[in-house]
């Protein structure tokens, strides 16, 4: 287990290190630059910004400089927010966003679940028809979409929740909302299949066989077995909804992550589209190193290398 | 006389599909005698399998019981709820099914898996019943079973995960079991094996056995009886001997004949194919593929001839008066071998 672990650390550094140099040469091939109003600054300003930045300097000492300094944890200084460090920004804004990514990945997930488990107990009737036209909206309506919705109807029609706004637990119940439709979605198809495909399995029937009942079998039996593969779902799903819906932050104002990557990206911020992206890069890679060792906890024909067999 | 511990009399079940009612099986009558093995023999589609799954409940949904009874300790069981059912599945009558690498649920500890039937019948405390787990895994031979016994089906073989299906079916001793093919999936040592196995637990236990194979090396060692089946109908049941010596379907020649013996040059089979059940043959269902067929084979479903107590075949060849014919060498062989041991 050990020596897996520590292999399975090596390559998460190398990825972080791969995409970490990727991302610094394709963003340094992005038109426009870091300084808005450029067309009122002197060459003068220009010249003594890019000395204070490091800009003027050759690339590769750029991205050695850059790679040197994340090693430290110094991600660099924003170019836009009044040069306050980028880690201390994304730390600011990270709470928001992960936040609102567990609640909509927790309802998604639950209500998906659920209903995708109801859908293959019902296959064939009106109930499985229903659950896949709900599936297949839910997958096929943009968030955004239901996002002013719901602004509209219950927001300002009904006035039950602010329209947008963060702070109070209410103001996160609607972006959780129009967040979790996909992951629901996705869920509900997900384990449908898998639960008809498990339910169709010899161990089933040879459940019943021992004169267990149907819904005995499905708890003792279907369940576990069509819910394990919903981990590889999960892990990737978790990282995109915790690193920010850029689309949702933004209509409900809420100050995440997500919301500021976009600001970064449109103004050249060199050092916060790095920070963002290696974050998210961080997030991503760590979540699967958990997915697998959970996966290998729940499902006993999973046995990490090294494990006793 | 034995006593009969299941009487099936009439049995018709029809499959619902889009192209039509398949009649898979038509009018099936067979009794089971306390603790004997009884063979149902047939090649694939020929109504074994349904025929099995309609004694434990658990046909299919497009499947009907068009009519009959399948008697059960004086209370027929198809009039039986899904209720009363679950007291009887796994309890009374338990099943094996064909293929071990795929009946145990990949994710649950085998001891759990064996003693689940246990908890549910008996209502025994889990202590009790993973006692008794372990005792079972002792008695189909599994070795190392106190260590074994916690871990999940992937760990065992082939052979061991049918040993433990076996297991699972007799730890409520049940009254009947149904094997479906349970070593058609296996290696041909561990076939042997595992019937060795199934005949000393029948001992054990005192259960009376349904076996259904289409092979009939192992019928022979298996069973007591024999019944014949072909498109939805028994052709013909006796003892093994009776069937296996005094052959008088020209389907059991067939099957028979079909045999591969430590002479035979060739491999015979039986030419054509079964008939389609969807617009079932009126008369007797092998007669478009029988050498042996005479036009009222065609046109009037034959009787059961009775041949001896035990033995009976419905064939018009049995018939005061029919023909007679040359049946193939090998079942000549038979016959005289059997006038010998008379």
């Amino acid at each position: 287990m050990t020596k897996y672990l520590l292999k399975r650390i090596f390559y998460m550094i190398l990825t972080l290190f791969l995409v970490a140099t990727i991302t610094f040469f394709l963003m340094k091939f992005m038109p426009g630059s870091p300084y808005a109003n450029e067309e009122k600054l002197t060459p003068q300003q220009i010249h003594i910004m890019n000395e204070q930045y490091g800009l003027n300097k050759p690339l590769i000492v750029q991205y050695l400089l850059y790679l040197g300094g994340m090693l430290h944890g110094d991600f660099g200084t924003s170019f836009q927010y009044s040069n306050q460090p980028v880690s201390s920004l994304i730390a600011a804004r990270l709470g928001a966003s992960v936040q609102l990514g567990l609640q909509a990945l927790i309802v998604g997930v639950i209500l998906g679940v659920i209903i995708g488990s109801i859908a293959a107990m019902k296959q064939g009737t009106w109930v499985d028809s229903t659950a896949t036209v709900i599936a297949i909206i839910g997958k096929s309506v943009p968030n955004f979409v239901l996002a002013v919705l719901l602004q509209y109807y219950i927001g300002l029609k009904l006035g039950w929740f602010s329209i947008a706004g963060w702070g109070e637990f209410s103001q996160t119940i609607l972006p959780t909302i129009a967040l979790s439709v996909g992951p629901l979605a996705e869920t509900a198809r997900f384990i449908r299949t898998s639960m008809v495909d498990t339910l169709s399995s010899d161990y089933i029937e040879l459940g019943r066989a021992k004169g267990l009942s149907r819904m005995e079998v499905i708890r003792k039996h279907a369940m576990r077995n069509s819910f394990i593969p919903l981990v590889t779902l999960i892990g990737p799903y978790a990282v995109a909804l915790m690193t920010g819906s850029m689309v949702i932050e933004n209509i409900f104002n809420i100050p995440g992550i997500g919301e500021q990557f976009v600001k970064s990206i449109l103004t050249n911020d060199y050092p916060t589209i790095m920070g963002v992206t290696m974050v998210y890069c961080i997030g991503l890679v760590v979540i699967l190193l958990i997915t697998d060792i959970i996966y290998g906890l729940i499902d006993p024909r999973i046995r990490l290398a090294g494990g006793e067999q | 006389m034995p006593e009969r511990i299941l009487d099936v009399k009439n049995l018709k079940i029809d499959f619902h599909t889009y192209a039509g009612e398949v009649k898979a099986i038509r009018d099936v009558s067979f009794h089971l005698n306390q603790g004997e093995t009884l063979a149902i023999v047939g090649e694939s589609g020929s109504g074994k399998s349904v025929t099995t799954r309609s004694i434990i409940g658990l046909l299919a949904k497009n499947a009907k019981v068009m009519g009959g009874e399948i008697n059960f300790h004086g209370q027929n069981l198809l009039d039986l709820s899904e209720k009363e059912w679950q007291k009887i599945r796994g309890n009374e009558i338990a099943m094996i099914f064909q293929d071990p690498m795929t009946s145990l649920d990949p994710t649950m500890k085998i001891g759990q898996q064996i003693a689940e039937p246990l908890i549910k019948h008996k209502g025994v405390s889990k202590k009790e019943a993973w006692a008794k787990a372990l005792e079972m895994m002792k008695a189909v031979g599994i070795p190392n079973a106190e260590e074994r016994i916690n871990q999940y089906p992937h760990q065992f073989s082939g052979g061991m995960r049918q040993r433990i299906v076996i297991a699972i079916a007799l730890i409520c001793e049940p009254e009947i079991l149904l094997a479906d093919e349970p070593t058609t999936a296996l290696d041909v040592t561990v076939q042997a094996e595992i019937l060795d196995l199934m005949k000393d637990l029948q001992k054990r236990v005192k259960t009376s056995i349904i076996f259904i194979t289409h092979d009939l090396g192992v019928v022979a060692g298996m069973a007591d009886r024999v019944a014949v089946m072909y498109a939805g109908e028994f052709l013909e049941y006796g003892t093994v001997d009776d069937i296996f010596y005094n052959p008088q379907h020209p389907y059991t020649w067939g099957l028979i004949n079909s045999m591969p013996t430590l002479e035979s040059q060739k491999l015979e089979a039986i030419p054509g194919t079964p008939p389609d059940l969807l617009d079932p043959p009126k008369g007797d269902p092998f007669a478009p593929r029988n050498a042996y067929a005479m036009k009222i084979d065609i046109e009037r479903k034959p009787p059961f001839f009775k041949l001896s107590d035990t033995h009976y075949a419905a064939t018009w060849l049995l018939a005061p008066g029919a023909p007679k014919v040359e049946p193939p060498a090998e079942i000549q062989r038979r016959w005289a071998k059997f006038k010998a041991m008379q």
